[in-house]
């Protein structure tokens, strides 16, 4: 069995595991980091959206060992270390932009992706940027609404 | 998913000893479609070699007559290469469609092409663009190597190096998308280059192919209107839930003149 190492969320962490070990598992039940879910377990929700080494990817279809050495962030990583929310957290908390909050993790993280690659989106923008994650409650709209707020936020 | 046994080597060399040396070992790339098979326990490999961090198979080179990529070259790279872009910027549109921007992260050239999924969008510009396809042996014309769903050329132990496109002077892809999936309903690349022009289908079939009544229609005339009255037969195209074997057949013809009209634009 591999020994695996990478820094998450800052920290140093190494662990053996079995080789098929996929990272969200790595994530969750060998670190508890349960934050990052697993919606679909078929690569088509985006649930488990974590950023690995700057990248979005679906925790769910990346097994740990690829990520050896790595820096991955979770959603208990965006924060900052007093507790004040990402200004995409808050913009999500300030637009109603979840009701269940399965999917939530994996949005914010796909939306503190996009506004890297896109700024300043427009919402057809935030649309297709998203389409890697589902949600069945919300409808998307306030979703995208609280995007649009945190790129504005994140501008200033 | 089965259990296996994971290997990383620190070059190409390695990878073929190990992959020669294991059981039923199956290369790892960007592991899209490679991890949903083994979780599904589709398959059973006794050793995973991943080939997904090696700098030498990662690269986009071009000259002006052609674009060079490496097998290991994510999605996403080509999407937003400023190279593909200015040379060929039809296949960095498809690059940029393929799956979401989570699986773009992950997914290569190479591995998209050595699954040869049926559905899957770089077999059309690998077709239609004439590309070849160089590998540990040898180099592989597109014409010969697909053979099938999820059918290759490859042989046993043999591994995608990279890819070589030839530059055209005209290019244009569109795909019909799956909604939940993005794989192609019906996806068509067509290419205007000095040798001729070529049109390749993906999605529709059991591997890509190419379109040869439309490319004889389009010899003369590069435009969607000539394709027009181009019948497209269902007779041997997919059929599943989501779309019959003629609606597929009418949708080749839609996305071909959409195809051809943002070449043209």
């Amino acid at each position: 069995m591999p020994t695996v190492s990478m820094t998450v969320n800052g920290k140093s962490v190494g662990k053996t595991v079995e080789d098929r070990t996929l990272l969200v598992q790595f994530l969750r039940q060998d670190l508890g980091l349960t934050g990052t879910h697993v919606g679909c377990d078929t690569s088509q929700c985006g649930a488990c959206v974590v950023d690995v080494n700057g990248h979005a990817v679906k925790a769910c279809t990346l097994l740990a060992a690829q990520t050896e050495g790595a820096r991955v962030t979770t959603i208990e990583g965006l924060a900052a270390a007093d507790g004040a929310l990402h200004p995409m957290q808050q913009a999500f908390m300030d637009n109603h932009a979840l009701q269940c909050g399965f999917c939530t993790p994996g949005m914010v993280m796909s939306a503190v992706d996009l506004l890297k690659r896109h700024p300043n989106p427009d919402e057809q923008t935030i649309r297709r940027e998203l389409e890697g994650n589902l949600c069945r409650c919300t409808g998307y709209h306030n979703i995208v609404k609280a995007v649009q707020q945190a790129a504005k936020a994140m501008a200033r | 998913m089965y259990n296996f046994a994971y290997h990383r080597p620190g070059s190409l060399a390695e990878a073929e000893r190990k992959l020669k040396a294991a059981a039923d070992g199956r290369l790892l790339a960007g592991g899209q479609t490679l991890l949903p098979t083994l979780k599904q326990r589709l398959a059973k490999p006794s050793d995973l070699i991943d080939i997904g961090r090696l700098a030498e198979l990662s690269f986009i080179k071009a000259d002006g007559r052609s674009v060079q990529i490496g097998a290991t070259t994510r999605h996403a790279t080509v999407a937003a290469s400023a190279e593909v872009r200015k040379a060929i910027p039809a296949l960095a549109k498809l690059a940029g469609g393929i799956g979401d921007p989570q699986v773009r992260n992950m997914g290569t050239i190479g591995g998209s092409l050595a699954n040869s999924d049926p559905a899957a969008d770089y077999p059309a510009a690998v077709l239609a663009l004439g590309a070849t396809i160089h590998t540990t042996e040898r180099a592989i014309a597109a014409d010969d190597f697909f053979k099938g769903l999820f059918e290759t050329a490859l042989k046993p132990g043999e591994i995608i190096k990279s890819v070589s496109f030839p530059v055209p002077e005209k290019a244009g892809y569109m795909k019909f998308a799956q909604p939940a999936s993005r794989f192609c309903m019906v996806g068509v690349f067509v290419c205007k280059a000095g040798s001729g022009v070529r049109v390749a289908v993906t999605g529709a079939g059991p591997c890509a192919f190419r379109q040869s009544a439309m490319e004889k229609a389009l010899a003369s005339n590069f435009s969607a209107a000539a394709i027009e009255s181009v019948k497209v037969s269902p007779a041997g195209l997919n059929a599943d839930i989501h779309c019959s074997a003629e609606y597929r057949a009418h949708l080749v013809g839609v996305m071909a003149r959409r195809a051809l009209t943002e070449a043209n634009g």
